[in-house]
């Protein structure tokens, strides 16, 4: 079993279980206080949507500034099923979000398939159908929910209160997740045919709208413990270290396979040349939406996590100034590499919420947003394309598909260098 | 038989996009619902909220006319442009009250009419603001966004980001600016006129008479002045040399360089003349609403660069037609719909627009450019 993982895959990993265990014995022991234990898990949350956001912008090429919408979808939606579980004891919260999001997850995938057959069908008949269906599907989800909460609930209370809370708070997580990544296909389907720009800015519009609705939760939405632009307070801080760890491994490497995969190919072909590629044969409007879906479900998975950390969430955390936080990490990093994404969302987490709130001198605490953009001014100039640029450590790096007639390729690529010089 | 009727009527209503239009057409029609059943219940109201919008829509017009010249000529959405509106009204506000710069006219010509050293007086505080932004902006233009010219355009992208954050929070430092809502102390007095079947009368009393629309010598100002700006601005463009070179280096930066012209001089007189606009847009925006606030251009200018892409971003014409639509909306769904949502319907009627045209009302054809 051992022999058939590569030299890099077990440096990758060994590398990472012995980071975690340093970290995980420095916390327990006190040794890093609470402080910086947040930060280290607040850096691997924004490793987790920055990946999502390097997905779509980085390798996919899709300048969206949506990821932060998705983000508070995610955040939101996973708060409000724990905070029900744990405040008003009762599971109807975590039930309606799993039947809502499993039944018109399986409506659009079948729908997609139908559709995917019909030739010539635009955009926006197809999303019309979608939203239609969806609603349907939600309205039933809701009226099933209801009737079967009570069963689930004495259900989940069978079990070790501990256990359950888990139980409730992995659910809650994955299920915003794929809620975040239903609500991109949506919105994804008719935007995605915009031009780079213009899909930027209606993405960023999205962002701002959901920090509205998150404004008006109680009031317009009708979730009253969102408690609007109050902001909700007492979500179990269930988010712990081995958690965000995981999950970003998980992600790390799901990420890393499906972009060595011919899928991943065609995804990074579509950022190359839309054109060169849809002469290869490739769907460019079927990779666009896979890599947006796959990036939000990974916002959303991030803004899961997050709700858990700090049991509070804020609206004015979702407001579309910070939704540029992911897109300066991934430039920072290096678009198209994930070990620069890693990396700086680390280092964004320790220099903007560590360092500069700590280390400031006394009388000059508001300099924290001044320093802040001229770091990010410095950078930019000295290393416009990234830290990192394209650097991947050998295992996230890409492999080409092998020549199948190795030393034909190679005197043909000779005879093309000779008469290129 | 019956299938093949059925699959041609299925063709037809893929070939012909019924399901999307249709999907279209309702919320059009829902808003036009809404806005006819306002229009017939209350007339007046109705003519009041669009003056209203008006006033709204031309500030938001001066700011967006900057969004719209900087992208057409260097491609960058210059996120910086909001926090220099701020900064004209900062300038203003301390132009007014350290220096008294409004009171000039009347303590250097004391025989003139009160009437005219006003105007004189706001007119010379705008412009203070104006040059003040102009070169602003020129500083930020060599700073942030030159060194990157040749870099991937999301490194300036980022560095935009950089210097809005720097405005913003370097104002908000106490030798700076405040971080506190600062209330403006306008150059002139309001006087609102009350406009009705009867004719004009000024606005004495607290309640306005039965029948009229109220418009103020504020909102004349901001229109005004605005109309004034936006034609001299089209006047620069297209019958300037300088105008002919900002369009031919938008048009084509490397031909422009092999025809003698001075591009980086012209992207910067770009930025100057986009960052006067926004400067006078900041001291309009402050006498109207008389109060200032260092985080005050963030959604104005996230507004009216909405308004510029639902234009069509980089068509002069399409960012004032867009601001117009913006602060139409913006008044109307705040009025007759809800008034927190008012933003989210802003940008819904952005997101529809982009559906039905993609590259905004008057843009071009997306021209792929490396």
């Amino acid at each position: 079993m051992m022999s058939k993982l590569s030299k890099p895959t077990l440096w990758f990993l060994g590398s990472s279980v012995a980071i975690y265990v340093v970290l995980q014995i420095l916390v327990s022991t006190g040794l890093l206080n609470s402080f910086w234990d947040t930060i280290i898990r607040i850096g691997a949350v924004m490793a987790i949507v920055s990946i999502g956001l390097n997905l779509i912008y980085g390798f996919n090429g899709q300048f969206s500034l949506g990821q932060w919408g998705f983000y508070a979808i995610g955040a939101y939606a996973a708060a409000d099923v724990t905070y029900r579980w744990t405040v008003n004891k009762s599971a109807d919260g975590l039930v309606i979000l799993f039947l809502a999001t499993a039944l018109s997850g399986a409506s659009i995938l079948w729908l997609h398939q139908r559709i995917a057959k019909v030739r010539g069908i635009d955009p926006l008949s197809a999303f019309t159908i979608y939203l239609t269906s969806t609603i349907a599907w939600s309205a039933l989800a809701f009226w099933v929910g209801i009737t079967a909460t009570p069963a689930v609930t004495a259900l989940l209370n069978m079990l070790p209160a501990a256990i359950a809370l888990q139980i409730v708070f992995i659910v809650a997580v994955l299920f915003s997740a794929i809620l975040a990544a239903e609500i991109s296909y949506l919105f994804g389907l008719p935007i995605l045919s915009l031009g780079s720009d213009y899909f930027g800015i209606a993405t960023l519009g999205f962002t701002v709208i959901v920090k509205i609705l998150l404004d008006n939760s109680d009031t317009l939405l009708g979730f009253v413990e969102m408690k609007g632009a109050r902001g909700m307070i007492g979500i179990p801080k269930i988010t712990t270290l081995f958690w965000v760890f995981f999950f970003l491994m998980v992600v790390i490497v799901l990420v890393r396979n499906l972009l060595r995969s011919s899928y991943g190919r065609a995804i990074i072909s579509v950022r190359e040349d839309e054109i060169a590629a849809k002469a290869m044969g490739i769907d460019v409007a079927e990779y666009k939406i896979v890599a947006f879906v796959l990036g939000s479900f990974l916002a959303g998975l991030a803004g899961g996590l997050y709700a858990h950390i700090n049991g509070f969430l804020h609206p004015n955390t979702f407001n579309f100034i910070k939704s540029f936080d992911p897109m300066i990490i991934i430039v920072f990093g290096g678009l198209g590499s994930i070990t620069g994404t890693i990396f700086a969302s680390f280092a964004w987490a320790l220099v903007l919420e560590g360092i500069l709130r700590i280390f400031l001198p006394q009388g000059f605490e508001t300099w924290r947003f001044v320093v802040y953009p001229l770091l990010l001014l410095v950078i930019m100039l000295l290393r416009p394309k990234g830290i990192f640029g394209d650097y991947e450590i050998p295992f996230l790096r890409q492999v080409l598909p092998k020549p199948r007639h190795p030393e034909k390729e190679k005197i043909e690529a000779e005879k093309i260098a000779e008469v290129q010089p | 038989m019956n299938t093949s009727t059925n699959s041609t009527f299925f063709q037809t209503v893929i070939q012909k996009r019924w399901l999307g239009k249709a999907f279209l057409l309702l919320l059009t029609a829902l808003a036009v619902w809404r806005i006819a059943t306002a229009l017939m219940a209350d007339p007046l109201l109705f003519l009041q909220q669009v003056v209203n919008g008006l006033q709204l829509g031309f500030v938001y017009a001066l700011i967006a006319l900057g969004y719209t010249m900087v992208y057409g000529i260097v491609r960058l959405i210059n996120f910086a442009h909001g926090d220099v509106f701020m900064v004209g009204s900062f300038v203003s506000f301390y132009s007014i009250t350290r220096f008294q710069l409004h009171l000039w006219p009347t303590s250097v010509f004391p025989a003139m009419s009160e009437n005219l050293s006003n105007v004189i007086g706001v007119l010379t505080v705008i412009v203070v603001a104006m040059i003040a932004c102009a070169l602003l902006a020129i500083v930020i233009e060599r700073v942030a966004y030159k060194p990157l010219r040749n870099a991937p355009r999301i490194s300036a992208l980022i560095t935009a980001i950089g210097v809005s954050f720097f405005l913003e929070y370097f104002a908000a430092l106490d030798f700076v600016f405040s971080a506190n809502f600062i209330t403006y102390k306008r150059p002139i007095e309001v006087v609102t006129w009350a406009i009705g079947a009867n004719g004009i009368t000024q606005l004495s009393g607290d309640a306005p008479p039965e029948g009229t629309i109220l418009l103020s010598n504020i909102a004349l100002i901001i229109i005004v002045t605005s109309i004034l700006l936006v034609v001299a601005l089209q006047f620069i463009v297209h019958k300037t040399r300088i105008g002919k070179a900002m369009r031919t280096v938008a048009y084509d930066k490397q031909t422009a360089r092999l025809m003698g012209i001075n591009a980086d001089a012209v992207i910067s007189t770009t930025f100057a003349i986009g960052a006067a606009l926004a400067g006078a847009a900041g001291v309009l925006y402050a006498i109207a609403f008389s109060q200032i606030f260092f985080v005050m251009g963030i959604l104005p200018g996230l507004k009216a660069f909405v308004a510029a892409v639902l234009g069509g971003i980089g068509s002069l014409p399409g960012a004032l037609l867009g601001a117009l639509i913006m602060g139409q909306a913006e008044v109307l769904s705040a009025a007759y719909i809800s008034t927190p949502l008012r933003d989210a319907i802003a940008f819904s009627i952005l997101i529809v627009v982009l559906l039905v045209r993609p590259t905004g009302l008057f843009g071009e054809p997306e021209r792929e450019k490396a």
